[in-house]
This record gives structure tokens, C-alpha cells and sequence, in this order.
């Protein structure tokens, strides 16, 4: 099982493709994950983690839910 | 032990149980199921895994993938089966119905002009709701036979196929609030009540979430309905509830991939903590049955 989660590295940040704002992890993030930028509100995604990119998440569909 | 934990985005909830799985030391694959492919004929690699957690965020896509794996003979937590019952409203209110647990009353019809004789009859106020999906979203409070004519149309034109299905719904005349309960098998373990100006109460519409006394009325019919959907083990659901001033407690809705990530704080209760142990325990007992150890 990787550590990466507790590697530590200088910065988990990233900037929002949407309006330019830097958005920052916590921790390292995983593939997959969502997060909201606090600049412009939009929903992003990890699509890649070296180099760490985020994209705009899909709309939520009609079936989704918990 | 090997556990899969299916997802197509990690949020804060995937992120909990991940951590709960990582600090009991079972060996995990969080894995995408947006980029796997399935050979129905071939389960590879997927007859490694004990159990597999679905937290997909597409009840079409869970149904699916679990529909697969449990084909493979992995065990998936919530089965097939709940996803089913719990992703559909009118499933779930004909499982309650079935069952005798209360719930608010429901007419579904499958055309527009049946949909207002539904409507009428059930009388205003009254809830449209689609059968599937979630977060409060597309509910409608009908309060008279004007709303009730325009709403009709507009799913009619506007609507996908799913909406065809009209489900009518008594409005419940609760206090500002509604109850959610988080059950593990089928045992309550802590709830929320969240309340808001809004009849929408639950919190993705802006209703603020406190911690809930688990009654004993209410852990039994939470119980009942976890096994109403999810058969006598239960399963890892969320119990949503509605106080009626004349029935009392009424199942709303449950929900198979229940987000608790603000119900933490306020109930004290390690919710992903909780549900990977259940999960651990469902695997176990999997492995020893599969092996002839139980009987
Ligand atoms: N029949 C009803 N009478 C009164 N209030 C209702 C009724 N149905 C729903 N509500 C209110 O609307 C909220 C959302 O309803 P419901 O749970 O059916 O929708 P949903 O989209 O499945 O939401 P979620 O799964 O996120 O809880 C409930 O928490 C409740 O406050
Ligand atoms: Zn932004």
C-alpha cells in the first residue's frame, strides 16, 4: 500500500482552470478526488497526480445521489 | 484480507473510509470503476478481494458494477440487491409498503391525465418526487390543481424517460425538521436531525444538521426498514424520517451511499470507523462460509 499520503512534499497546489486561483490539498491528493475552489466555487478533479492536474468536474447526472 | 472500494470520485466520505480501511491494516485497492472494464466471463484479478465497498455516485453505474462482482462471487456491501430497493423511490415505498413499516402514502401513475387524478386524489398539499436521484433535487410541493396541471406538463415535456413515472407523495406536515439515522447492519448507531425554513429540509438544501437521541421508537423502525430493503443482516444505510403529528415516525427514504461527512461532529460517532468494521465482519464471515469453517 503506497504512503503517499504521508509523504511530505512543499505544496499540494494547483491552479483552478476556471478562474486562475491557486487551490491547495491538505494533504496529497488522490486520483478521483473532488474538491471546491474557493476562488470561483467550481467543482474540480484530480485527473492527474505527477504533474498534479485538476480539471472542472462533470455536472451532476440525473441518477446521481446517495 | 483484501477489500475493493469501488468509486468514481473521491470525496471526503471516500477519503474517511480509505483512512479507516488504511488504519486497520486491511490491504485495500480504492479503484475507479469509470476505467474498468468487466469480463463477464473472466473475474481475474477481482476474485482476490473478500468484499467490495460500492461509493459510486451513479446508481446506474453501482448497479452495474455490483451486479458483476457479486456474479464473481465477492461479496459487495451494499449488494445489488439494496442499491435496487434504495435507488428507486417507488421500490423502496413498496418495500415498506410490503412490510408494513410506516411511510408517507403514495400513488404513482404513468400518464399525465392518470397523474392529476393521482395528485387530486391524494390531495394538496402533495410531493412530486422522481423516482430516482437525490439531494432534493426536482421535488415538487403542489399546493393546488393550477401547479398540479403545469408541473405535469413541464415533466412531460421537459423530462427524460424517467420521468414519466409520476410519483405522488402525502405532504408530511412535520415540524421544520427531518431525521436522519445511520444504521450499521441493522442497528441505529447515531443520528442527526437537520432543519431549515425551507420544507426541503435536509442539508444539501442549506438545513443545519444536530445531533439526534436515538430513541427506542426510533432505532426500531429504522431496524425495520434497514431490513425491509436490505433483508435481516441490514446493511449500511441512512434512514431518513419524518414526524407526522398524527402517525408519528414515517420512513421517507433510505439511502445506500449516505454522505456523513458534517454528522461526525455533531453525533461524536466514528461513522466510516463504524461501517469499515461491519464491513470487515461481513467479509470475515464471507471467507469462513465460502471455506465450510461455519455451518
Ligand atoms: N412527503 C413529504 N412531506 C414533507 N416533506 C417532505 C416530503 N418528502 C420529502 N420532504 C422533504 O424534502 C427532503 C428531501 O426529500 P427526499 O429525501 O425524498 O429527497 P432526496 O432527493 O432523495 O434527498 P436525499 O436523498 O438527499 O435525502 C426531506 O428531507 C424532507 O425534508
Ligand atoms: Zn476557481
Amino acid at each position: 500500500m503506497s504512503n503517499a499520503a504521508n509523504t511530505v512534499t512543499t505544496s499540494h497546489q494547483v491552479e483552478c482552470p476556471e478562474c486562475g486561483a491557486s487551490v491547495r490539498f491538505a494533504r496529497a491528493p488522490l486520483a478521483g478526488e473532488v474538491t471546491r475552489c474557493t476562488g470561483c466555487r467550481a467543482e474540480l478533479e484530480v485527473t492527474s497526480l505527477s504533474p498534479l492536474r485538476v480539471e472542472l468536474a462533470p455536472e451532476v447526472q440525473e441518477d446521481w445521489g446517495e | 484480507m483484501r477489500i475493493a472500494l469501488l468509486h468514481s470520485r473521491i470525496r471526503i466520505e471516500e477519503r474517511l473510509l480509505i483512512d479507516a480501511l488504511t488504519s486497520r491494516n486491511i490491504d485495500h485497492d480504492v479503484i475507479d470503476l469509470r476505467e474498468q472494464t468487466f469480463d463477464i466471463h473472466e473475474p481475474g484479478r477481482w476474485t482476490d478481494y473478500d468484499a467490495a465497498i460500492d461509493r459510486c455516485i451513479s446508481q446506474t453505474h453501482a448497479l452495474a458494477a455490483t451486479r458483476v462482482i457479486e456474479r464473481f462471487g465477492v461479496p459487495t456491501i451494499n449488494p445489488a440487491s439494496v442499491i435496487e430497493a434504495c435507488g428507486d423511490k417507488l421500490t423502496t415505498s413498496l418495500l415498506l409498503a410490503r412490510d408494513g413499516v410506516p411511510t408517507p402514502r403514495v400513488r404513482v401513475a404513468l400518464d399525465e391525465a392518470a397523474a392529476l387524478a393521482a395528485i387530486e386524489h391524494i390531495g394538496y398539499p402533495c410531493v412530486l418526487k422522481p423516482t430516482t436521484g437525490s439531494w432534493g433535487r426536482l421535488l415538487a410541493r403542489i399546493n393546488d390543481r393550477d401547479a398540479a396541471e403545469a408541473i405535469i406538463e413541464h415533466k412531460s415535456t421537459l423530462g427524460s424517460v424517467a420521468h414519466s413515472v409520476f410519483y405522488v407523495q402525502e405532504y408530511v406536515d412535520k415540524p421544520q425538521r427531518d431525521l436522519r439515522v445511520f444504521v450499521v447492519g441493522t442497528q441505529a448507531i447515531c443520528g442527526i436531525s437537520r432543519q431549515s425554513d425551507h420544507w426541503i429540509t435536509n442539508t444539501a438544501r442549506g438545513g443545519r444538521a444536530g445531533a439526534l437521541t436515538i430513541t427506542r421508537d426510533i432505532a426500531d423502525i429504522s431496524a425495520r426498514a434497514a431490513r425491509s430493503v436490505a433483508g435481516e443482516s441490514g446493511g449500511l444505510l441512512a434512514i431518513d424520517l419524518l414526524e407526522c403529528p398524527r402517525r408519528g415516525l414515517l420512513v421517507s427514504e433510505i439511502n445506500h451511499t449516505m454522505e456523513f461527512r458534517n454528522s461526525i461532529e455533531p453525533t461524536g460517532v466514528d461513522i466510516p470507523g463504524r461501517m469499515i468494521d461491519w464491513v470487515i465482519e461481513r467479509a470475515r464471515a464471507g471467507a469462513e462460509a465460502a471455506a465450510g469453517v461455519s455451518a
